[in-house]
């Protein structure tokens, strides 16, 4: 193991923006929700990396990384149906159309 | 407390009932109520004046009158540790002239009451008018039994009010509302002086109290508690106490219609003629003399520089007005300016007086011809009124030869303008000799100037007694005149009555400067002087007037552009005009207008613009749009972060 | 480190995957396409576990992300009408906004990190192998310090709440519709 740790942080860290760029571009919510996804991967990524490089003996990151993941899966299908549900209603998922709630 | 409560009381609450509950009542009924409470209201006056000059109510000791207060509650207390006297009391102080005054008001204001009952009959507003006639006689009686100067100065602005409310009676008339207007105004503006003269007067000797105010110390010559606490301090080179007391008589020069202020009163005449003869001739016009006499002491000990100034402007003024009463033609406006010349010459009785015995012979003419001023000047305006009321005109074209259709009005009227005159034996007779005797000794300009006015007053209210009753008749087109009803005529002969009779009273037994009665008798060289005056005035009136002539016009055309200037009242309404609208509107307000409309409302404007250009700037960002609120976010957090790490 | 050693290359080629189809998935106008690269994404990111040795995570990561959380993009893509057809255009001023956020982000977040050194536990080369499933229960079950029943049976009922939550979202229009 000789890749030094900045080179995953590195890594993580363009992985992050990449959802945040995602996450402020996209005009459909499914395409929101897989920036999001990815966001929640980059983080993930430092965790996991964080646990292997700095503390190899305990497993506090790796865990971490194990709730987000569930975390991360459960947020994924309460929003899918939210979607699907706003879909039916409104016919459409476009984050700059949907104002129902904004009056 | 006793019975002279009700003085103030009963016409307050004639007000009240009258004012609120008017509208219910037929006309004739509230006016009747009006009356009786007045009758009521005159029965104790005049009981009280028996009382107090007539039983030992009045007397004090070494045969000086007493200064009874009947009673003085606290209504605004602005006392402390260094100011324990200063509060304002509303109370009841009778001394000679306070009585005096309820005698005069409550004689004048109940022939009033009766008067208009024929003169007013069937006007819209009648209930009104009686209302407004009791707030009137309430705020009057007020003022002159003021036992403090903020008392007096309440009941001062409350008679302002009340003649601002019957000036404008017939608010349909536009000239009758910028009359109204202009009273006020003119008034207010001097009461403003008044109010400072207060503020200055109470800042240094803490008290409004007149009792406080004119207690005198003959020996030195001082009235001591104005002396102690403003003797010798000094603004702007003049005496504190000289600002202070020629602040206060600018405000009673303001309601006694004295030059400069005299403008309003002429305009005032488009009131109902009863509420004239009541308020701008008989009573609330002389507030300013009562004002002066009141804090005499004060003056003439602390500030007779002050009584220097009253008496020239009293002369200029009765010497102004006369002039231009002779070139009037609307007979009420000669009335108006009559009753300012008048004023004029009790002002000057005051000015030039001194204090004690004798000396102050001033003092008592002056009281004694606001007795007798107030009965003829209230006869003759009653008198007017009842022509007006016959040929329903008060330009003097529209008369002439009424002697046959008006006997009672003509002869009121006749002995009304000899009592003016000062022919003997009638009242002005008396009261004006004392007050040329008291000038002849005092200053010998002002005496001349007075007799030459007393000439005046002869002739022009004889050529207004002659054109009206002799003259040649115009042709009475609509109806032939005819005499008024009872109730006009008979208060009418009442008041002739005092007329007649009121220069017989001993006035000097009763009123004078320092309280304590002395005899006076009729100089007679001054005396036959002023008749012989007068009789020339009259003669010349009857020259002119007599029968239709044109050496009137020609002497007109003779003099013509002083003619112009006098029947024009010396322009001073246009002087006045001029300040006001070009200077102060023109100029000065102009200037504040366009610092208020461009600086204050624009920087308004600015705050208000900016407010909501902001917001409309910065909704955007409440757009509803996660993505944005996320951006936002984002940045934000990127920024702290930097900022936290790197600065 | 070398260049071209086995681990280098294997992370380089791990990295180059990850951020490729992460652009691709985030800028791709076809939603589908995007899903796909998404699912390229996680699939690397697995791998990248593998390459640390975290072999249980990286198993996790297949299954839940690249096996459950995919197929559900997938099928709501699906379920969406014309979704996978339909093109998305994003505005120039809208893309340089974000991409103004992302480099700055980017240029903060790397200044940071290569200023700052880590203070590196030398002993995670020679622990370099695989963690025991037997050592990752007993964190996930037990009850002492630094392990983890609590939050486990905590998700244990977040998932719940998220089956009942998904179900009533998902059915309320079908009571209103009858």
């Amino acid at each position: 193991m000789n890749i030094p740790v900045e080179y995953f942080l590195v890594l993580s860290t363009l992985l992050f923006f990449i959802g945040v760029f995602g996450f402020i571009v996209r005009k459909n919510l499914i395409g929101i929700l897989m920036s999001v996804e990815l966001i929640l991967n980059a983080v993930n990524i430092n965790f996991v990396v964080f646990n292997r490089f700095l503390f190899p003996d305990k497993l506090e990151g790796y865990i971490y990384g194990l709730f987000v993941i569930v975390v991360a899966a459960a947020e994924t299908a309460v929003a899918i149906a939210i979607i699907i549900n706003v879909y039916r209603s409104m016919k459409n998922i476009d984050v700059n159309t949907i104002k129902e709630l904004k009056n | 407390m006793d019975y002279t409560i009700l003085l103030l009381a009963i016409p307050f609450l004639m007000f009240l009932t009258i004012g609120l509950l008017g509208y219910k009542m037929t006309p004739k009924f509230s006016g009747l109520l009006g009356t009786a409470g007045l009758a009521v209201v005159t029965a104790l006056a005049y009981y009280t004046a028996y009382r107090y000059f007539f039983t030992e109510f009045g007397q004090a000791a070494e045969g000086a009158w007493e200064t009874n207060v009947m009673f003085n509650f606290t209504w605004l207390d602005l006392s402390n540790a260094n100011r324990p006297d200063l509060m304002i009391k509303i109370g009841m102080l009778l001394d000679p002239i306070s009585v005096m005054m309820l005698v005069v008001i409550t004689t004048v204001s109940l022939m009033v009451h009766i008067y208009s009952m024929g003169y007013m009959h069937g006007e819209e507003g009648f209930q009104r008018y009686y209302a407004v006639l009791s707030l009137f006689t309430f705020a009057m009686l007020g003022l002159v039994v003021a036992t403090n100067i903020f008392q007096m100065y309440i009941f001062w602005e409350l008679v302002g009010v009340s003649s601002f409310l019957l000036i404008s009676f017939y608010f349909t008339k536009p000239s009758a509302v910028r009359a109204a207007k202009k009273a006020f105004i003119v008034t207010r503006f001097a009461d403003m002086f008044f109010l400072i003269g207060i503020l200055i007067l109470s800042y240094y000797t803490k008290t409004f109290d007149f009792q406080a105010l004119t207690a005198v110390d003959t020996e030195a010559g001082h009235a001591t508690l104005v002396f102690n606490t403003m003797g010798g301090k000094m603004f702007m080179g003049l005496s504190v106490t000289s600002i202070a007391l020629l602040l206060i008589f600018l405000g009673g020069a303001g309601k006694s219609a004295m030059f400069p202020f005299h403008i309003w009163l002429p305009d005032a005449m488009e009131g109902p003629t009863p509420a004239s003869a009541l308020i701008h001739a008989a009573t609330m016009v002389v507030a300013g003399v009562f004002l002066v006499a009141r804090l005499f002491p004060v003056y003439f000990f602390e500030a007779p520089d002050v009584l220097t100034v009253i008496a020239y402007v009293g002369g200029f003024t009765s010497l102004f007005a006369a002039v231009i009463a002779c070139t009037q033609t609307d007979i009420k406006r000669v009335l108006a300016f009559s009753t300012i010349s008048q004023i004029a010459y009790m002002m000057v009785a005051l000015g030039v007086s001194k204090y004690g015995g004798h000396d102050g012979l001033g003092f008592t003419a002056s009281m004694w011809h606001l007795f007798t001023h107030a009965m003829f000047k209230a006869t003759l305006f009653m008198a007017a009124g009842c022509i007006i009321h016959a040929v329903h005109s008060n330009e003097m074209d529209a008369m002439g030869g009424l002697r046959h259709y008006m006997k009672k009005t003509y002869l009121t009227f006749g002995l009304a303008c000899f009592a003016i005159a000062g022919i003997f034996p009638l009242s002005g007779f008396f009261s004006k000799d004392e007050i040329l005797v008291a000038a002849w000794e005092a200053d010998k300009v002002l005496y001349w100037c007075q007799t030459f006015v007393a000439g005046l007053t002869a002739f022009y209210m004889f050529r207004l007694f002659f054109r009206i009753f002799f003259y040649e008749e115009p042709k009475y087109e609509h109806h032939t005149p005819h005499e008024a009803p009872a109730n006009m005529w008979v208060p009418l002969c009442i008041l002739s009555v005092y007329t007649v009779f009121s220069g017989w009273f001993p006035f000097s037994k009763w009123i004078s400067s320092d309280l304590i009665g002395y005899d006076i008798h009729t100089h007679w060289p001054i005396a036959l002087g002023s008749t012989a005056v007068a009789l020339l005035g009259i003669g010349i009136a009857f020259a002119l007037y007599y029968k239709k002539n044109n050496i009137p016009d020609r002497i007109a055309n003779a003099c013509n552009s002083f003619y112009t200037w006098a029947s024009h009242r010396f322009y001073i309404d246009e002087v006045y005009l001029f300040i006001t609208n070009k200077i102060i509107f023109g100029g000065i307000c102009t200037a504040i207008a366009w610092f208020d409309r461009h600086v204050i409302d624009g920087f308004m404007d600015m705050l208000g613009w900016s407010t909501n250009t902001i917001s409309e700037e910065t909704k955007e960002i409440q757009s509803g749009s996660v993505q944005q609120y996320a951006w936002l976010f984002i940045m934000g957090v990127i920024t702290i972060t930097a900022l936290a790490l790197y600065l | 480190m070398e260049l071209f050693s086995a681990n280098s290359i294997i992370f380089f080629l791990l990295a180059t995957i990850i951020l490729v189809f992460g652009v691709i998935s985030v800028t791709t106008t076809k939603i589908l396409r995007a899903a796909t690269s998404l699912f390229f994404v996680l699939f690397a990111i697995a791998g990248l576990y593998l390459f640390l040795s975290y072999d249980f995570i990286a198993a996790v990561q297949l299954s839940v992300y690249a096996g459950g959380i995919v197929v559900l993009f997938v099928f709501a893509i699906l379920l969406v009408k014309n979704l996978g057809e339909e093109t998305e255009k994003v505005s120039c001023q809208k893309k340089l906004v974000g991409g103004i956020a992302a480099a700055a982000g980017v240029i903060v977040s790397l200044i940071t990190i290569f200023k700052y050194g880590f203070i590196i536990n030398e002993s995670a080369d020679a622990i370099a192998e695989t963690v025991k499933m037997q050592t990752v229960g007993e964190t996930l079950m037990g009850v002492d310090q630094y392990q983890y029943l609590l939050p486990f049976e905590a998700s244990s009922i977040l998932l719940l709440a998220c089956i009942i939550g998904s179900v009533v979202v998902a059915q309320k229009n079908k009571e209103e519709k009858r």
